[in-house]
């Protein structure tokens, strides 16, 4: 049986106040101090129309945002286009704000805006709903991006019908600390996907 | 009661991250949900934590939120008659 070959057709990289697209440098702020604003600039720069991002947690933002980039200038997405995500803090920067507002047993009022966010996998509901798609979706919790295993889960999930395509990546916000990387793979494009090439691309 | 609904909108474009609306924006008889602010259910359940929080007003029933939260005035007036802060 021959082996299907799969490419990393397009990336996106959100770090250290920029912007990249295929390795290039889509958007810089330098006047930003902090993370809320910097998201807030990258949302005005791509001329976004969609409320519901002002409400997301920023993590959230963050990996919308990089899936924005990441769809730009693509016509149509496939409705059976998979996410397979990882990162190491899960919601942990949302978990805290979340405990804070339940610490003081007297004045306990949760706030539900905040603890819808308590779980990373809602980035890839937002994204979802925001493209209309309805496919196989994982988030991974690991201690740092694992293209290995990204590679291979995403391509079982094409192998077997599962996903026409795959978005996979690195989504981790931790005290303002974000490092965020995503891959969109496919049977078109130039770079092959392999471990080595992810790996390479992440850590550009 | 003109101080409160204005207290209101102020409350609301904070607590629900509505970052494009200004307060001159929001009418006083305009639909909160819908095609009026566009508010949804996790935007309904902040006003019933705020309407405990802030005026000390507990709902018996989440489903009496329907009728108050019809509008900031609707609001404005349910809080002036129940408030307890």
């Amino acid at each position: 049986m021959i082996k299907e070959k799969y490419y990393i057709s397009d990336y996106c990289a959100i770090r250290d106040k920029k912007v990249f697209k295929n390795g290039d440098e889509l958007y810089i702020d330098s006047e930003s101090d902090n993370l809320k604003d910097f998201a807030k600039g990258v949302y005005k720069f791509l001329e976004l129309k969609y409320p519901k991002f002002h409400k997301m947690d920023e993590l959230c933002k963050l990996g919308f945002l990089a899936s924005e980039v990441l769809f730009r200038d693509r016509e149509k997405i496939d409705q059976d286009t998979a996410l397979v995500l990882s990162n190491r803090s899960s919601s942990l920067d949302t978990d805290r704000k979340h405990q804070t507002s339940i610490m003081d047993r007297e004045d306990f009022y949760p706030s539900p805006a905040v603890f819808v966010y308590t779980l990373p996998n809602i980035i890839m509901g937002e994204i979802s709903i925001r493209n209309k798609m309805k496919s196989e979706n994982a988030f991974f919790v690991t201690e740092s991006f694992d293209a290995d295993f990204m590679s291979k889960y995403s391509e079982i999930l094409m192998n077997t019908g599962k996903a026409s395509d795959v978005i996979c990546g690195w989504v981790d916000l931790d005290n303002d600390k974000y490092d965020v990387f995503l891959a969109f793979l496919s049977k078109k494009g130039k770079k092959e996907l392999t471990k080595e090439e992810l790996n390479n691309l992440y850590n550009q | 009661m003109a101080e409160l609904t204005e207290e209101l909108k102020e409350k609301l474009i904070e607590q629900l991250s509505l970052e494009d609306v200004e307060v001159s924006e929001i009418g006083d008889d305009d639909p909160l949900f819908g095609d009026g602010l566009g508010l949804d259910s996790i935007d309904a359940l902040e006003l019933i934590v705020l309407l405990e929080k802030d005026y000390g007003i507990k709902l018996k029933d989440p489903k009496e939120g329907k009728a108050i939260f019809e509008s900031v005035g609707v609001m404005a007036d349910y809080i002036s008659k129940h408030r307890t802060k």
